[in-house]
């Protein structure tokens, strides 16, 4: 779905209020990855990492300055109209929507925009209009909407035209807890159910840990980490925990392989590396357990040590 | 279409605030007024501009006014262009199937704007009914197709002008120096500009096939400056010639958009 190749994209900054000196910023060097049909993937970087730059260069808005992209087969800047009719995107920030119209009659502009039929129009809208409730504010013009109603407009928006592959930047920056499972559960019904391709930008590491496969990785500008969730842990993350809860309060245990973190009751916090089963073998040989559970070490965490840790 | 469409959807919010659109209109009608009675003024001192009447001289005024009046309805919105380039709402345009250029002239379209051209249509009248025109077929077609001509030299240029706001935001001025400022030249016979202006207005900028040029034809009047004959009738080559130019020139620049941050 998306061939990307060594692509770089470099800006030129002038400086200076009177003798303006030229410097060049790479804000994307030489990044490679490739998309497969029905991946739902997180984009994950810090700010003026690069996200915004690739994914602008992938949907046909800016050229770039070297390397080779194509998106569902095509150049996306020299071929942005055909490109455009296949994608979808929405930008937090950015508003498709019309301002002062109600957000019927901006769903209906685009559907000329984009020339879709009027029975699969309103065959996709009567949907969205379940799945996202639509229906309490479809009459409501657009700038009285709440943050969260209009993020549902908006991802209608990038919807209607039925694209194979969606761009999502910061889909639920601002919302509440109530409105950004909602948005999520949508994204991954639209990815299973009618097997969209979607990259989502972000910075909200919840929404990669419940939505996405697949993560890469951008720091200046550079590609620092494509792979699984779980590998990530596996590489990055230092030490899971064991809790345990014993059949009685005892003395912190002493087990190969693993230190004590914490003792409450007769609750204690293993800290350890490797097979969690092996653990569990050799604390069982010491105390009798009642129950256990392991834990994962938290992504936030973990995006924090790889952030740091160049 | 998908023009009528965008253009209806817009009238239709402007007309929620229906006071505040009939002020509007009312208001840029009469003030386009004052603006043509300074034109009278200068009449109050010379009987003659140049080679030109009284009369001559609205009949510039009017052709040239409608032809600006059409070109802002249709590209006035390129006004607010520099803000979608400030702001990045130029990335929202660059996702969808359409062109671009289409797209930021039709996102605003300003009904108001109308006032000018009821402004331009009255002085019109005025002067033809005082002027006594040779009329016949090919000037009774020649004016609704300088007007037309004239409208489209507007939009080409607006559109090539502001097209430097990709470079530099704050290029906005100088764009307007070039289309409002081409107005007013336009509404003046050129023979009264001094020697440069005149070479700049009818060959670099050609302004002066907005209203000059194919005037002389209208009006059947020799050319006072003595510049070649066949000028009068090259209006639409020169309304085609910047049009191409200004497409192409939009076509560069979209590819230099840098969007903004974030």
């Amino acid at each position: 779905m998306i061939e990307v190749e060594k692509l770089s994209k470099r800006f030129v900054v002038r400086e200076g209020r009177f003798r303006r000196r030229r410097r060049t910023v790479d804000a994307v060097s030489e990044i490679s990855f490739g998309v497969e049909r029905g991946e739902l993937l997180g984009y994950l970087g810090p700010n003026g990492a690069g996200k915004s730059t690739t994914v602008k260069m992938l949907t046909g808005i800016l050229v770039p300055s070297s390397g080779r992209v194509r998106v569902a087969g095509l150049e996306p800047s020299r071929q942005r109209i055909q490109l455009a009719r296949r994608i979808g995107a929405m930008f937090g920030q950015r508003v498709q929507l019309w301002w002062d119209l109600p957000l019927a009659d901006s769903f209906e502009l685009l559907r000329h925009i984009y020339r879709v039929p009027a029975d699969r129009y309103r065959e996709s809208l009567d949907r969205f209009r379940e799945v996202l409730d639509l229906d309490p504010f479809l009459q409501t013009p657009v700038r009285q909407l709440s943050l969260g109603q209009r993020i549902r407009g908006e991802l209608t928006a990038a919807m209607l035209h039925g694209p194979e592959l969606l761009f999502l930047d910061e889909p639920t920056i601002g919302l509440d807890v109530v409105a950004k499972q909602r948005v999520r559960d949508f994204l991954v019904e639209l990815n299973r159910e009618r097997g969209v391709t979607i990259l989502l930008t972000t910075h909200d590491l919840g929404d990669i840990e419940r939505l996405c496969s697949r993560l890469l990785v951008i720091d200046h500008g550079r590609l620092i980490w494509d792979g699984g969730i779980d590998d990530l842990k596996e590489r990055y993350g230092e030490e899971r925990t064991l809790v345990v809860d014993l059949e009685e309060p005892s003395p912190p245990l002493e087990v190969e392989g693993a230190r004590v973190e914490r003792v409450d009751g007769p609750r204690q916090w293993l800290r350890f590396r490797g097979s969690a089963a092996e653990l569990t073998a050799r604390v069982a040989e010491h105390a009798r357990l009642v129950d256990l559970q392991v834990a994962e070490p938290d992504i936030e965490e973990i995006v924090r040590r790889i952030y740091s840790g160049r | 279409m998908l023009y009528g469409r965008l253009v209806l959807a817009r009238v239709r919010s402007q007309l929620q605030y229906r006071l505040s659109f009939a002020l509007d209109t009312v208001a840029m009608f009469l003030v386009s007024f004052l603006d043509f009675l300074a034109v009278l003024l200068i009449f109050h001192a010379t009987p003659r501009l140049g080679a030109f009447s009284v009369e001559e001289v609205a009949f510039l005024y009017a052709t040239s006014g409608l032809s600006f009046a059409i070109a802002e309805l249709v590209v006035g919105h390129l006004d607010g262009f520099p803000q979608l380039i400030r702001d990045g709402s130029f990335d929202v345009l660059l996702v969808r199937p359409r062109g671009t250029l289409f797209q930021v002239v039709s996102i605003d379209f300003q009904l108001r704007r109308l006032g000018l051209a009821v402004q331009a249509f009255v002085v019109l009248g005025w002067a033809i009914s005082r002027l006594d025109i040779p009329w016949d077929a090919g000037r009774v077609a020649a004016l609704p197709l300088m007007v037309a001509c004239g409208a489209a030299i507007f939009c080409g240029v607006w559109v090539l002008t502001i097209s430097v706001v990709f470079w530099a935001v704050e290029g906005r001025e100088a764009a307007n120096a070039f289309t409002y400022g081409g107005r007013q030249l336009t509404q003046y016979p050129i023979d009264v500009y001094g020697r440069w202006l005149r070479r700049l207005l009818a060959y670099v900028i050609p302004m002066a096939f907005v209203s000059y040029f194919p005037a002389l034809y209208v009006l059947d009047k020799p050319d006072p400056l003595g510049l070649p004959h066949w000028l009068r009738y090259a209006a639409p080559v020169a309304a085609v010639g910047i049009c191409v130019a200004s497409a192409l020139m939009w076509r560069f620049a979209v590819r230099h958009y840098r969007s903004a941050g974030g």
